[in-house]
């Protein structure tokens, strides 16, 4: 089946499309990463145009639709989001949600990505690839690293550990998704699972003092 | 052939809006809120009203287009808020636009958000008259257009420096008591009061001041005060007087700016939108001006007044019938959208 994997649960979205079975996992046809900051909304269609365009395949071919669902900035994380679950009901085929920190790196290992205000957003992972803990949102001095740590190596001081930089990549998310990809039909298309993000916090719940957008107009 | 089938996106505040417009026939109308979330903070959340916008999306795309008997791929446009609003709001509905125009393999239009307040009304009645003047006023805007041409020109006479009216409706309806938001109770207890009880200030109606700007804040200030000098003096607060005397100001000063604009630039047409369009001493008051100055008024119905996605759909027919350029794939969301942007 031809799946489309996106994020945007990091300051790089990802866009990819790949080959999808259940005895040969993935095989990756084109990828995107575009180091988009917060311009994930500007800039995914984009991709996901060309990854289609560069695999000589159309919007219509798609069979389903994987998207990380964080934990991720807030206002990025819903752009990929969305994007998914809007492109697979005009598709009407599946939309998968997944952990996009299960996309990060491979085997035994504890993910760590940026999660502001001085904090990580973290899941340890066993030998077999499995999730054993997480995901949550701590403070890096915190965190009980257990086994190699891959993602942000900007943390590595804070954690005391050595980090390996991975992101997400499209391999991952469909590995991720597997479970999922399995059996496509149990997937109803017409009244598709709700994509909800993994957000982790509270909303900050403080109306603006003055809401007027507008007004400056 | 028919006329083309635009499917529109409004999210720029807490109204998950998706409406289906065939040239200038509404089909549908869906709408979602987030607005009880909102009430115990006394004003809008913008995290709390974006995961809402997420959340309704797609079902609300569902029922637009079951309500109107059509399917996604019938659709021939896409049209979405592009701005001003909240930035968080917008990008979700931007990218959701973005997504149904690629996957249907249409243009996608993203559209100024005041410009479709003005598009509504010709849903209900008929084709704008050009040049008309606008009036759009609610929790998030207060301005004054000029409208030229809808699909190409629209220009701002004048805006609110301070507060938005729709802002001043909320706060002084705290200040009474009365619940969130503010503007259908204050109309409601304003019915048994004397709008002349209470000689509140008419902001920026001083002959130095800029003619055609609002400013609500002075006014939400003075009732503020009155009813707490009221207050300290052990005396009972006149609710419906202050509420009718209030809405007497914000009514007369609206008004009264609007009907200049409109003899300053020789224009006889007069739209009002937004949802404090729905306030009925402004609808009385803006009818009965127009009335002495020759001025024919058009006030879409309330529900349309208010956010909604039909309102996007009849700007986007609109562009698509004046062969308007559709917007870049990279398109983004502007907060703060200048109003002479019909589209980007
Ligand atoms: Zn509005």
């Amino acid at each position: 089946m031809l799946v489309l994997a996106l994020d945007t649960a990091t300051p790089t979205l990802v866009a990819g499309l790949a080959r999808w079975s259940p005895d040969g996992g993935p095989e990756v046809l084109a990828e995107r990463t575009v180091p988009s900051g917060n311009r994930h909304a500007e800039l995914l269609t984009v991709a996901v145009t060309e990854v289609l365009a560069e695999a000589g395949r159309a919007v219509t071919d798609l069979d389903a639709v994987v998207t990380g669902l964080g934990p991720g900035p807030f206002t990025g994380l819903r752009v990929g989001v969305v994007t998914a679950a809007a492109l697979a009901d005009a598709r009407g085929v599946p939309a998968v949600g997944v952990c996009s920190l299960d996309a990060v790196g491979s085997g035994a290992r504890t993910v760590v990505t940026d999660a502001r205000r001085k904090e990580v957003y973290w899941a340890a992972y066993g030998a077999d690839g499995a999730r054993t803990d997480g995901p949550g949102v701590v403070r890096p001095e915190e965190l009980a690293v257990q086994g190699p740590v891959v993602g942000d190596p900007r943390f590595a001081e804070r954690l005391g550990a050595p980090v390996t930089p991975a992101d997400v990549t499209t391999a991952g998310l469909l590995r991720a998704a597997a479970a999922q990809l399995v059996d496509p039909s149990a997937l109803s298309s017409t009244t598709h699972p709700a994509l909800v993000p993994l957000y982790l916090r509270r909303p900050d719940a403080v109306p603006p003092t003055s809401f007027k957008p507008a007004t400056s107009a | 052939m028919s006329e083309p089938l635009v499917l529109g996106f409004e999210t720029s505040c807490d109204e998950t809006g998706v409406g289906l417009v065939r040239g200038q026939t509404l089909l549908s109308d869906a709408l979602a809120t987030s607005m009880a979330e909102h009430e115990r903070f006394g004003g809008v959340v913008p995290e709390i009203a974006s995961r809402a916008h997420l959340e309704a999306m797609v079902p609300t795309v569902h029922r637009a287009l079951a309500e109107a008997g059509v399917h996604a791929s019938d659709v021939d446009a896409v049209a979405v808020t592009a701005g001003p609003g909240l930035t968080g709001a917008l990008l979700v509905g931007l990218a959701a636009a973005k997504a149904y125009a690629l996957a249907l393999g249409k243009p996608l239009y993203g559209v100024n958000h005041l410009a479709a307040h003005v598009a509504v009304d010709e849903l209900q009645h008929g084709r704008l008259a050009e040049p008309s003047m606008a009036l759009l006023v609610s929790g998030g805007h207060s301005s004054l257009l000029l409208v030229p041409d809808l699909a190409r020109e629209v220009q701002s006479l004048g805006r609110t420096i301070d507060d938005a009216a729709g802002e001043a409706f909320d706060k002084v309806a705290r200040v009474l008591g009365l619940p969130f938001p503010g503007g259908p109770p204050i109309d409601r207890a304003a019915r048994e009061g004397d709008p002349a009880a209470i000689d509140f200030p008419r902001g920026l109606t001083g002959p130095r001041d800029a003619p055609y700007d609002f400013s609500f804040s002075g006014l939400k200030t003075a009732v503020a005060r009155w009813v707490e000098a009221r207050q300290r003096a052990g005396e009972p607060v006149p609710v419906a007087d202050v509420a009718a005397s209030f809405q007497e100001a914000v009514a007369d000063v609206l008004t009264r700016k609007a009907v200049r604009a409109c003899k300053d630039h020789g224009v006889d047409h007069l739209v009002l939108g937004g949802g404090v369009a729905a306030n009925s001493r402004l609808r009385a008051l803006a009818e009965e001006r127009c009335a002495r100055a020759g001025i024919v008024l058009r006030v879409p119905s309330p529900r349309l007044c208010t956010d909604n996605g039909a309102m996007v759909a009849a700007l986007g027919s609109r562009l698509v019938a004046a062969g308007v350029a559709p917007s870049a794939p990279d398109i983004g969301a502007d907060s703060s959208l200048p109003i002479d942007v019909v589209t980007r």
